[in-house]
């Protein structure tokens, strides 16, 4: 490419941005125009329909298609059921669906418990900040980092070398042996778990510091002069006061972690009984060439995240209701 | 003018002016070859194109394989007038059926898998090779390879380059000090390994498969070519078509020998620790032991030697050198295991069959060998052109009538068992678990047609 080409593009792209500033300012020109009768109407679908467009094309289309592929084989032909019999007939993958429950189960609620302790007891001490920060940092590191950092955390040399993993090396201060920490099922997930964790436990913590903030004093107060102990003020007063928030974390994380992909993939690439379903998606729809089989795994990944989108919905609505 | 309102004026004029140079700086203004300096009586059978036709390619080879290959058709390019342009991307297996089905791809794409081949052939995106190719494919490859090019009778591709499978690294030096001997069988290399654990320095073997996530396949190697030696080449083409199951007992038996290697504590890890550690080293470092006397023997393909440090002396009397893994009977036919690219196009017109004409002719071999690095099976290759001792030979094995040359079958097999299920087996197989248990679990994960 030339400097006289990279001007042209240039120019290109300023030109065409105009046309379509001119094209949006006609648009809403002659809206303002349009007769009074259905005015209303014909607003709402001028400014609905771009989002509408790109949520069909880039969501709903890609869903229906997905389903419809779950039902297909590799050359694209209808084969029934077959891929939902082959998901639950290796044990591979009914280990993979296992390990994904796992995730799921210890994840959220340890994330959101530690970050929960972790707000309450440095609220309003000193330096809050500080520490709210040191926790916070891992939320922006990038998951394939993260789980670069962590693979040489569980590093394994052989033992009487020099050990570069840190948890190997604090198990030969105690006198043990060097173990092969991400090969060795089932502890290997576990570990897996671990770095999900220290990511999402900022996240929590933040979220769950702000609404702890917003609980009113005045009912601390009341409380503490009723002479209830901290923990009762915290479990009765506390607690109850930041419920929405605690649901919109425990989801989030829940859904973060179904989704869960690249940790997996950059640590174990999800061998020794490690593999989780969106990293099992992956590597059968692309790396086996059998995008029925990754579409059935996307379509039960599918249900599983539905019913916890609907109950954040319904929190979500019932707390809007109160208000 | 207040200063207030100059530095309104100063900063976007200043970020203005980053961006530009920012920009400016990722244009080159590539300069064209210059024709009157280019001998180019070789190229005159292409034909010349006055209007400068851009053909696209796509491909994985990557950093200096890929600068190399750009090399290669510097001289074509020039002469022809076509501007071939190469771009390489480790995602290329797995993104080209999608980009041929949404029409958006490189007019040629270099494929490293017949079986890939064949799934875009079935896909019907590919087009037929045109006379040339065909041509050039009879006169300077032998039939076994023109098969692998084609898909239900029609041919598409002759093969690029080529790799020779299944060689065992040593040190010449080791073997002249202890009086150790080339191997001419199986047998003689299992005594050899004995020999070698019995000596109590160090172990024989050093062995790694990881390779991220496509960790295993340097295990599915082992395995192919000892399905080759041992049952031979009928059988191994039975496997691979899956005309025989994967747990067939013929195969459970080259687990087994490939087991009393890998999975045996008094045999691996030369330098790299215990078996465990087989799955956890990476391929590029497991050879290197060789280098500290920590290790006698490695298996890994003729691409390795680019894996050694620099300065290393790779020759028959050198630090390291390879011999072929031997066949089960001396003197027998020699079987190896390869693999090779093959560049299918996705679009027609004259200046793409010109570009696969070129690619599929001898002139091409000779000009990407002599860069160095890589070997074809092209009969036209001269060996000497061979940028080091172990290319010469692979180029020898592949140039003789005698050879018995079978594709890497994990590429040959459906990608759900040659990049997936066979990958994972392995891993499972080393981790621990017997061998009936892995074949049938691969055995059980081949797609039912």
């Amino acid at each position: 490419m030339t400097t006289a080409d990279l001007i042209g593009k240039i120019i290109q792209v300023v030109g065409g941005l105009a046309i379509f500033a001119a094209i949006v300012g006609l648009l809403f020109f002659l809206l303002d125009k349009a007769p009074r009768r259905g005015k209303d109407y014909w607003q709402l679908v001028v400014f609905l329909a771009p989002a509408l467009i790109l949520v069909i094309l880039g969501l709903i289309y890609p869903a229906i298609r997905t389903s419809l592929l779950a039902f297909t084989n590799n050359q694209g032909d209808f084969n029934g059921l077959n891929n939902f019999v082959w998901m639950f007939t290796q044990p591979a993958i009914l280990n993979t669906l296992l390990n994904t429950v796992i995730w799921v189960l210890l994840v959220p609620t340890i994330s959101t418990t530690v970050g929960l302790a972790y707000a309450v007891f440095i609220d309003k001490s000193r330096g809050e900040k500080i520490y709210k920060a040191l926790v916070f940092m891992p939320m922006a590191i990038s998951m394939v980092g993260a789980g670069i950092i962590w693979k040489f955390v569980y590093d394994y040399r052989q033992s009487g070398t020099q050990q570069i993993g840190l948890l190997n090396q604090i198990v030969i201060w105690f006198g043990g042996e060097p173990v092969q920490w991400l090969q060795t099922s089932p502890i290997n997930t576990f570990l897996l778990i671990v770095v999900m964790i220290w990511i999402q436990t900022g996240f929590a913590m933040v979220v769950l510091s702000a609404a702890i903030k917003a609980v009113p004093v005045e009912q601390l107060e009341a409380a503490e002069i009723d002479g209830t102990t901290p923990w009762q003020r915290f479990t009765n007063v506390t607690l109850p006061g930041i419920r929405g928030s605690l649901v919109v974390v425990i989801t989030t994380i829940s859904i973060a972690t179904l989704k869960v992909f690249d940790i997996v993939r950059t640590m174990t690439a999800g061998n020794f009984d490690t593999s989780v379903i969106a990293n099992e998606m992956y590597t059968q729809a692309f790396r086996a060439a059998e995008p029925g089989r990754g579409s059935a795994l996307a379509l039960v990944l599918f249900i599983l995240v539905l019913p916890i989108v609907i109950y954040n919905i319904r929190v979500m609505r019932k707390q809007r209701e109160i208000r | 003018m207040s200063f207030t309102t100059k530095r309104r004026i100063l900063l976007p004029l200043a970020a203005a002016g980053i961006v530009g140079l920012a920009l400016t700086a990722c244009t080159g203004d590539v300069a064209a070859g210059n024709k009157a300096e280019t001998d180019c009586s070789d190229y005159e059978a292409y034909g010349t194109f006055d209007d400068n036709p851009e053909v696209t390619i796509g491909g994985t080879i990557q950093d200096i394989e890929a600068d190399r290959l750009v090399e290669s058709w510097k001289d074509f390019s020039t002469c022809t007038g076509i501007d071939v342009s190469y771009q390489g991307t480790k995602e290329f297996e797995a993104q080209i059926a999608v980009l041929a089905e949404a029409g958006n791809a490189p007019d040629i794409g270099i494929v490293p898998q017949p079986g890939l081949l064949g799934r875009l052939a079935a896909g019907g995106w590919l087009k037929p090779a045109p006379k040339a190719v065909e041509e050039n494919t009879d006169e300077f490859w032998g039939e076994d390879w023109k098969q692998y090019g084609s898909y239900e009778g029609t041919f598409y591709s002759a093969p690029l380059m080529a790799s020779v499978k299944g060689f065992v690294w040593y040190s010449p030096k080791e073997f002249k000090d202890k009086g150790y001997e080339v191997p001419t069988t199986l047998d003689e290399l299992n005594q050899l390994s004995e020999t070698i654990a019995a000596e109590g320095d160090h172990k024989p073997w050093c062995v790694g498969l990881g390779s991220g996530d496509a960790t295993g396949w340097p295990g599915t190697d082992w395995i192919e070519d000892y399905v080759l030696r041992q049952a031979g080449a009928d059988v191994y083409d039975q496997w691979v078509k899956h005309e025989i199951p994967f747990n067939d007992p013929q195969i459970v038996e080259a687990f087994d020998a490939v087991g009393e290697i890998v999975k045996n504590p008094d045999m691996v890890n030369g330098g790299l620790g215990d078996v465990s550690s087989v799955i956890s080293t990476e391929f590029g470092d497991a050879g290197l032991p060789i280098l500290d006397g920590t290790c006698s023997l490695h298996h890994q393909a003729s691409f390795y030697e680019g894996f050694w440090p620099e300065g290393t002396d790779v020759s028959p009397d050198g630090d390291v050198f390879a011999f072929l893994l031997p066949s089960v009977e001396a003197g027998g036919e020699k079987a190896v295991t390869g693999g090779g690219e093959f560049p299918v196009a996705f679009s027609e017109g004259t200046e793409v069959d010109a570009v696969r004409a070129y690619l599929s002719s001898d002139t091409w071999a000779n000009n990407r060998v002599k860069l160095g690095g890589v070997i074809s099976a092209n009969k036209g290759l001269d060996p000497e052109n061979a940028s080091s001792d172990v290319l010469k030979e692979s180029i020898e094995i592949l140039q003789d009538p005698k050879t018995v040359f079978r594709f890497d079958g994990s590429d040959l097999m459906p990608a759900a068992v040659g990049s997936d299920s066979f990958w994972k087996g392995i891993v499972a197989w080393v981790s621990g678990d017997n061998t009936q248990k892995t074949v049938d679990a691969i055995e059980s994960s081949w797609p039912k047609s």
